[in-house]
């Protein structure tokens, strides 16, 4: 059956369930990947995915059914019905939104997937040539997906979106190896679904494997507290993990202290900090029309002059916190229930020259590119790719990569310098409640933080 | 699954075809009560196929349309690397459980009620903090046969309590946590909150930790947020065959403290990662990869062990719905002699690690980490002092295992996939914000 059909066959079906809301998401994708390692293909594929899930509210509590056979679909809706009935104890609460009737198609033309699996190896293949030419590299690793998704979106509210959306993600990485020292140096890109944004990426290649060999002739930065300028790149990452994660509201709602702690109108930072999160923008991958609650997107200020103003919410958590819903819930596919999460989340250019910024530095780190971040609550890790000592307000010499950590609040104040050097990074995917990698963007300009812990030996 | 087979049989020299069905039911706790509850069902059908001698993939979750699987599956056979390896005819597997029809008549309710009475015990010992908990129960199907008449069958159950506790103090935030797996109902949840609550009475305190080098213990919590990624990418046949493995031409020597052993061990009767028999159907084996300090084996799957002259260890895995790779199974680290306290007692200054945050960010191949103590305590003339604050350890994984000062004689169990006692080390660089530079 076609998940058209089978979408209008349940819309009249759920309501007539006695629960609070019901919601009912269909889907269907293709992907292909190809991966690498070292010299050799591991792995070239195409997949193709069809399922779905009931999720029903009744007094607060909430039952969610997954599935990937269509031929019991009510079978599911009655099982997360009576799920709900079993946590629900209290009252339901969703923020308000207007039912939308809605197709939103994917760009046309756009669509990676069907390209020939021969197109997309070509592509790959000179990259890992570049690597390989290099001498002293170990090895390499190079991996490619792309996917093409349409949901169909159903709630006992009246809503009924077709949304379709692409993405194409490359990640690149070249190993080397000196006497049992190893060092890797790798590099992200990704797309709403332009295939030819994964072209060209010749010179880049090439400078990763240059560095990856020249990190290991590299000293380690001393361990201790620096000044320390993160590239747009970095600082990308950092308001995502240090800042965004605690924006997230299913964290803030049912937590008194935490929410004296993220009290709107607290001075966070400078006042020429700004903080954004827009699913609105378009074309990025973290770019929505509507997310998976039926909500439309917007762009919501979490920071405004140093001041914190705003957070991301889904409706449940707007109706708690008595906010307007943002349309920031969003689930990885059809078997996740979609939580709480950022889109394209970046801090707003200032005014100060990269030359200004380590102009003053004596003795700092000037730390460069992603390669991971994580955060638990006011603790922040997160590694660089590069990074590179500053003596007297001049970029020194290369040291291995470093990881910074730190208190979130603390650090927040400690930022002293925004650069004019906006730049989005779409080679992120984001991780939380076992949802990974979900397609969002970061971005900043050179950002200088005062007091910056560093871990080295 | 067999006309898929008969179908690829066809056009193709060698195929196999994999199939798993799986349903899940969890109940989830947030804030100290309880806020939804999901299940998932779940199958889906594999096809690998070797054509002029080049492996061809495919996956669908949507069987039924056994054709369209043959074909994309011969697409990808155009470029796929040259097959090596035979798969396997029909052989014998060893018996072990890892299923318990119980786990699926565990009543909905009787779930509520290990997650309420983890949350309660947590909640009455400590004031104000806040529980997530999580309580699951699954069974899963596998089957697998393949061209050379190889067949295997088996189902697996499991069952899992987890609880993490958050307690907020001003911009202050503790973080502790447990939990425990197996292919059997787990009907008593008290050993993991009597686990909880001893994190929260050692970090009742707070202690200003100095910056340098100083001897640390990490518990086993501690032991697998820190050290055991490197090893499990170390002691994998591929990484090893890349040359990118620290340890992968030292097979017969000594790299580690004669202390250390470690094994991988799919046989271990009702733990949620044992099964008879691998993802391409190779029997279950316990394999030894550190004895006595001496690396004595690496994890293959059928066609990186063909490429490296070796034999499969049965440790074919499909992650993903992928093709089969190397991947580990559970981890066992043997216990020593060494009791926790007295490894204590040992310190004149130290650092207990229990959880490590961002570890696995470092160089993992190179076995370099650092990371942000999540938990961890201070100890004093002996003693736990308290929990420290703003505090990373960096080290590497190779320097650290060749000095062992003790290895604990209480193994635990973590995260379901290791089997770890915690392990005391000489010396280790601290650096703490406040502790000087």
């Amino acid at each position: 059956m076609q998940l058209e059909e089978l979408a209008q066959e349940l819309a009249p079906a759920i309501k007539k369930y006695q629960v609070d809301y019901l919601e009912v998401r269909l889907e269907q994708s293709h992907t292909s990947h190809i991966t690498y390692r070292g010299r050799e293909l591991e792995s070239m594929g195409r997949a193709e995915s069809v399922g779905g899930n009931v999720r029903a509210l009744v007094k607060g509590g909430w039952g969610f059914a997954s599935f990937n056979s269509l031929d019991d679909v009510p079978g599911r809706m009655e099982l997360a019905v009576r799920q709900a009935r079993l946590v629900g104890k209290e009252e339901s609460r969703l923020a308000p939104v207007e039912p939308a009737v809605d197709t939103v198609s994917s760009r046309a033309g756009q669509d990676p997937v069907p390209i020939p699996l021969a197109e997309k190896k070509e592509a790959l293949d000179e990259y890992n040539e570049i690597i390989w030419r290099t001498p002293q590299i170990q090895t390499s690793t190079i991996g490619y997906g792309d996917g093409h998704r349409k949901t169909i979106f159903l709630s006992s509210q009246g809503s009924y979106i077709v949304q379709e959306r692409d993405d194409v993600m490359l990640r690149v990485a070249a190993v080397a190896a000196r006497d049992g020292d190893v060092q890797q140096v790798g590099i992200s890109v990704g797309s709403r679904g332009d295939f030819a944004r994964m072209k060209g990426l010749h010179s880049e290649v090439e400078h990763l494997s240059r560095r990856a060999v020249d990190l290991l002739a590299a000293p380690r930065a001393k361990g201790g507290e620096y000044t320390a300028v993160l590239d747009p790149v970095l600082a990308g990452v950092f308001v995502h993990e240090a800042f965004g994660h605690l924006s997230e509201s299913d964290f803030v709602y049912e937590n008194e202290r935490l929410q004296e702690l993220m009290a709107l109108g607290k001075q966070f930072g400078c006042p020429e900090l700004n903080i954004v999160d827009s699913a609105a923008l378009p074309d990025l991958r973290g770019s929505y029309k509507y997310d998976d609650e039926g909500v439309p997107a917007s762009k919501t200020y979490l920071i405004r002059e140093g001041e914190l103003v705003g957070r991301l919410h889904s409706r449940e958590t707007a109706a708690r916190m008595g906010e307007a819903a943002t349309g920031n819930a969003r689930a990885l596919s059809y078997r996740h229930p979609p939580i709480v999460r950022m889109s394209n989340t970046y801090i707003e250019p200032g005014s100060v020259s990269f030359e200004e910024m380590i102009g003053d530095i004596e003795e700092g780190i000037y730390a460069k590119n992603w390669y991971g971040g994580t955060t638990s609550m006011e603790m922040f890790t997160f590694s660089a790719g590069e990074a590179y000592m500053i003596r007297n307000g001049k970029i020194a010499e290369a040291v291995r990569p470093v990881v910074l950590t730190g208190n979130v609040f603390t650090t927040l104040k400690n930022i002293d310098a925004i650069g004019d050097d906006l730049e989005m990074n779409e080679g992120g995917g984001c991780g939380k409640g076992g949802q990974v990698p979900l397609p969002v963007s970061n971005g900043s300009p050179h950002i200088r933080i005062q007091h910056c812990l560093v871990g080295g030996r | 699954m067999e006309e898929v087979l008969s179908r690829a049989r066809e056009v193709a020299e060698e195929a196999e075809v994999f199939f798993i069905s799986a349903e899940e039911t969890q109940v989830h706790f947030e804030t100290n009560r309880l806020k939804h509850m999901q299940s998932t069902q779940q199958t889906s059908l594999a096809l690998r196929l070797v054509r002029d001698g080049k492996i061809g993939y495919a996956i669908t979750t949507a069987p039924g349309n056994g054709q369209a699987l043959v074909e994309s599956a011969l697409e990808t056979a155009r470029f796929g690397t040259v097959a090596r390896f035979q798969l396997p005819a029909m052989t014998s597997y060893p018996s072990i459980d890892v299923y318990s029809a119980d786990v699926e008549s565990v009543p909905l309710e009787k779930m509520i009620g290990l997650g309420e009475e983890m949350v309660a015990a947590i909640t009455e010992h400590t004031l104000g903090i806040l529980c997530a908990a999580q309580v699951s129960r699954g069974v899963s199907s596998v089957r697998l046969m393949n061209s050379r008449g190889g067949q295997a069958q088996y189902r697996k159950s499991h069952f899992s309590l987890a609880i993490e506790g958050t307690l907020i103090n001003g911009t202050d935030m503790l973080f502790v946590g447990d939990g425990a797996s197996s292919c059997k109902p787990i009907l008593d949840s008290k050993p993991v909150s009597v686990n909880v609550i001893q994190q929260l009475e050692l970090a009742r305190n707070q202690a200003v930790i100095a910056t340098g080098a100083m001897p640390v213990i990490f518990t086993s919590h501690g032991v697998a947020s820190a050290l055991i990624m490197p090893l499990m990418a170390a002691f994998n046949g591929k990484t090893v065959l890349e040359g990118a493995s620290p340890v992968g031409r030292r097979l017969g020597k000594k790299v580690f403290d004669s202390a250390l052993s470690l094994y991988d061990d799919p046989t271990l009767g009702y733990r949620p990662h044992s099964r008879p028999c691998d993802d391409e159907g190779v029997p279950s084996r316990r394999t030894p990869l550190i004895e006595a300090g001496k690396v004595t084996g690496f994890l293959y799957d059928l066609q990186t062990a063909a490429l490296a002259g070796k034999q499969s260890t049965g440790h074919g895995g499909r992650v993903q719905g992928g093709l089969p790779a190397p991947a580990p199974s559970t981890f066992v680290i043997p216990p020593g002699d060494a009791a926790f306290e007295e490894m204590v007692q040992d310190m004149k200054e130290g650092l207990v690690v229990e959880q490590l945050m961002g570890a696995e960010q470092g160089n993992v191949l190179g076995g370099d980490f650092s990371g942000n103590v999540l938990l961890g305590y201070k100890v004093e003339n002996g003693k736990i002092a308290g929990r420290v604050k703003n505090t990373m350890v960096s080290g590497n994984v190779y320097q650290l295992l060749k000095e062992i000062a003790a290895v604990g004689s209480e193994a635990r169990w973590v995260g379901g996939f290791l089997q770890t006692p915690p392990l005391y080390f000489p010396r280790l660089s601290v650096a703490s914000e406040g502790g000087g530079a």
